[in-house]
């Protein structure tokens, strides 16, 4: 009889102990420090339509853009709101880059790494009539340019200025770089001849890639990309040779991740772990990835954080060297 | 002709039962959405969009286009009834808009502001359907030289064109250009003007300070004249419409003006706002009538209206065949096709035909839907100034804090905007013009990047605005504008001080 008792109880508290485990009672916020239509934006809509589409939660996803001073205003807002679980930002490179540029009090450790999504590439893409057929003479072109050749990015001081600020230096050319307010409009100018070169993400100069407008000439990676369907001219993404084999050692990859504010519960951070590695399982999130060609990279707990670290010191050196830190 | 059977197949698809029920829900909540001010059109696609991820991409972008349409529309009703522009481009509309609304003749104004619209949107859609590729191979030419050399074009043309003190309307431009320096310095990644402040290191958004320059110093001056109610009973009904439409054709001129500087704006991307300001400018000058802009002319109405939505229609067209976003609804529609599996480029007239011919059809039914609807409105919110303004006063300015905290939801704002407010009045007491200040608040940094853009690529010569045809016309047409205004003051005052006309005299002031 008292053994009985004792498992019913020990039933109780079992069932007690899941009924604890953290459920989010509110709609569930992902602010994006970016405007919509961007490649963050892109993310958080598509992690929307996952999470709605699988009904991995009850309560609804609301995505909300705040893209003021370089996606300060997004990182402002969940520093803001520590100990909120209802709240979470998707970050890349920026998270320390915007920061280091502007020197804001913002610092990553103040929040709570959630998941790391994926890596994305940059690519040197040039337009479809160029004469350039490799990094190398683009490189070659470059150095007897007067006035100096001009490469087109998205903003200063960020992924591409960096990129282009270590061309100079491995290449020993001079550049003019031109910062524009997003990667799409740097594929336009350059389509339109208006720049000699570009850095896209490769999900925003496809489109000009397929319409016959642009082309890649290398990847700034160690390894050739995974992804071997066709894109355009009969090439795949895994077709783009790295730069380095062209003699341009320059590689450089930019995390996609999710975190969450400062100060909130283990279980409730659980929660999140669990929703993103749903998230990262299932097949739509894979024609995702595949579709703007980006390196998945699933990492949560530790993983995220030392690989958080180490990113950060590489990038203190490299903003360093080029002199981007607000003094 | 394979376009046109195109057509023909997308408005079959458009017309289906569902799809046509889409397109009256979308405008209808379009119109809510563009009423209130703040939540404006790309926020009410923004939060629809993830509704319309389990639809078909055609039925989806159809309810959302929609939504765009009736927000187009509801943003001049505010902007005509109360002095507070939803959009940007809804600005020009408030110049004679307001006043029309105050002296009893709203009715007028909305149905004249609404049929703009159409004809505006309505040409712009005609060019979509017919020269497509050929007007997208023509925004490619525009580099940074050529953006500056628009912008530029647009500010000459205010000043040129402007019959306030042109000092005072200078003045305004360049308070304008200093709001509109303060935040991120996109160009140089630093941090400007904010004095540490990270409330400043958003800018200053636009919609706070138009709806502190224009509602609530509007609201300060009414008090001040002790709430009087200014406006005269008018007999508002139906007939209306038609008797307004009845007058229409005689601004034909005006109206094709403003809708070939529209789609000519609207195409080169981030155009409507610059649209509607040239479109006033100029009917401003080549109207016979363009003493009495500012009082309530109903030209000061279709002007600005129809080349606004002539180019927020054409600018649907570079993000479609280009993937550049030509507005900030556009950026948000554009997110919409890359999660619904679509590539906006070049290929996506060759890929998507169906998709791309049913929007084009929806956008041609979407219009017409918009039309009806908003137009069977007017008697209804024309009755809204019969109100005594001490009722509708307070309920004003609460819907313009709501709209201003909406934005960023900031309370930091609401004082931005009642600080504003005052600003406004005061300008107002002294006679200096707010549009010009608005005008450069919004364009004055685009201006700027485009400007530096240039600078940096040339190695900092300014032989750049000066290096193919496309550019140099734009700037000697800039100049010639700018000049047009003071020269004919000069010719006028010539000849005024040998006839001594007093009307001449006044106005060259």
């Amino acid at each position: 009889m008292k053994q009985q008792w004792l498992a019913a109880t020990a039933i109780l508290a079992a069932g007690i102990g899941q009924a604890a485990a953290w459920e989010p009672t509110k709609p569930i916020e992902i602010v994006v420090p970016f405007s919509a239509g961007g490649a963050s934006d892109q993310m958080a809509r598509t992690i929307q339509g996952i999470i709605q589409k699988h009904q991995f939660t009850t309560q609804p996803i609301i995505v909300v853009n705040k893209p003021a001073a370089g996606g300060a205003e997004g990182m402002l807002d969940i520093q803001k709101s520590a100990g909120d679980a209802h709240k979470l930002i998707t970050t890349s490179s920026g998270i320390f880059m915007t920061p280091m540029a502007t020197k804001l009090a913002l610092n990553w450790t103040d929040y709570t790494p959630v998941a790391m999504l994926a890596q994305d590439s940059f690519l040197l893409w040039v337009n479809a009539k160029s004469p350039y057929k490799s990094a190398g003479d683009l490189m070659t072109a470059a150095k007897s340019a007067n006035p100096a050749m001009k490469i087109g990015g998205t903003s200063s001081k960020r992924e591409d200025n960096l990129l282009v600020f270590a061309m100079e230096k491995q290449g020993g050319a001079k550049f003019a770089y031109i910062p524009y307010t997003s990667g799409g409009q740097a594929s336009t100018q350059l389509s339109g001849g208006h720049v000699e070169a570009n850095t896209n993400n490769p999900a925003e100069d496809l489109a000009n890639w397929r319409g016959g407008a642009t082309r890649p000439l290398c990847v700034f990676a160690e390894q050739k990309m995974a992804y071997t369907e066709k894109v355009a001219d009969g090439q795949s993404w895994a077709d783009i040779p790295t730069c380095a084999s062209q003699g341009l050692n320059v590689s450089y990859q930019m995390l996609r991740g999710m975190f969450m504010p400062g100060k909130v519960g283990k279980e409730q951070q659980a929660f999140y772990v669990d929703l993103f590695k749903k998230v990262s399982e299932t097949p739509e999130w894979k024609e995702y990835l595949a579709r703007n060609a980006l390196v998945p990279d699933y990492r949560d707990g530790e993983a995220f954080v030392s690989f958080l670290k180490a990113d950060e010191q590489k990038h203190e050196k490299l903003m360093t060297e080029a002199g981007f830190m607000a003094k | 002709m394979d376009d046109f059977a195109s057509l023909v197949a997308g408005f079959q698809v458009a017309l289906s039962w569902h799809n046509v029920g889409f397109m009256a829900v979308g405008v209808i909540l379009g119109i809510v959405v563009g009423v209130l001010p703040g939540l404006g059109g790309p926020n009410g696609v923004a939060i629809l969009l993830p509704l319309t991820f389990g639809m078909d991409p055609t039925s989806a972008i159809i309810l959302l286009s929609s939504i765009y349409w009736g927000a187009l529309f509801g943003g001049a009703i505010t902007s005509i009834l109360f002095n507070i522009p939803g959009e940007a481009w809804s600005v020009a509309t408030t110049f004679d808009g307001y006043p029309m609304a105050v002296q009893g003749k709203a009715a007028e104004a909305l149905t004249a502001a609404f049929t703009a619209s159409f004809i505006g949107a309505l040409s712009g859609v005609v060019l979509i359907t017919f020269v497509a590729p050929l007007v997208a191979q023509f925004a490619l030419r525009f580099g940074p030289a050529e953006f500056f050399a628009v912008f530029l074009l647009t500010f000459c043309s205010f000043i040129g064109m402007g019959r306030e003190n042109r000092a005072k309307i200078i003045a305004s431009l360049c308070i304008g250009f200093l709001l509109a320096a303060v935040g991120l310095d996109s160009i140089s990644g630093d941090l400007r003007m904010t004095f540490g402040s990270t409330e400043l290191m958003r800018g200053f958004d636009f919609l706070i300070v138009v709806i502190g320059l224009f509602g609530v110093s509007e609201i300060l001056l009414t008090v001040e004249e002790g709430l009087v109610f200014k406006g005269k009973q008018a007999k508002i009904d139906l007939m209306v419409v038609l008797r307004t439409w009845a007058g229409l054709p005689r601004y034909w001129a005006t109206l094709l003006r403003s809708a070939v500087v529209g789609m000519w704006m609207g195409v080169t991307p981030g155009g409507a706002i610059a649209a509607s300001f040239m479109g006033y400018g100029l009917a401003k000058r080549f109207s016979k009538r363009g003493k009495n802009f500012g009082k309530g002319e109903i030209e000061g109405v279709l002007a600005p209206e129809t080349a606004a939505h002539a180019a927020g229609t054409s600018a649907l067209l570079p993000m479609l065949a280009l993937g550049i976003p030509g507005s900030a609804t556009a950026a948000v529609l554009l997110g919409g096709l890359l999660v619904w599996g679509l590539q906006p480029g070049p290929m996506l007239f060759v890929e998507q035909k169906d998709f791309v011919w049913g929007l084009i059809a929806s956008m041609y039914l979407g219009n017409l839907a918009g039309l009806i609807i908003v137009l069977a409105t007017v008697p209804l919110f024309a009755a809204i100034m019969r109100i005594p303004f001490s009722f509708v006063a307070p309920v004003i300015l609460i819907v313009c804090a709501i709209g201003a905290y909406t934005i960023s939801n900031s309370i930091f704002d609401i004082w931005l905007m009642l600080v504003f407010g005052v600003v406004g009045y005061v300008f107002k007491k002294l006679d200096y013009p707010l549009a010009p200040m608005i005008l450069a608040l919004v364009l004055g940094d685009r201006a700027e990047d485009a400007f530096r853009q240039a600078l940096l690529g040339s190695g900092g010569s300014l032989g750049v605005f000066w290096a193919n045809g496309l550019v140099a016309t734009l700037v000697v047409l800039a100049l010639l504008l700018l000049c047009w205004g003071p020269a004919g003051d000069a010719i006028a005052a010539l000849r005024g001080r040998r006839r001594t006309d007093p009307e001449t005299a006044e106005a060259t002031r």
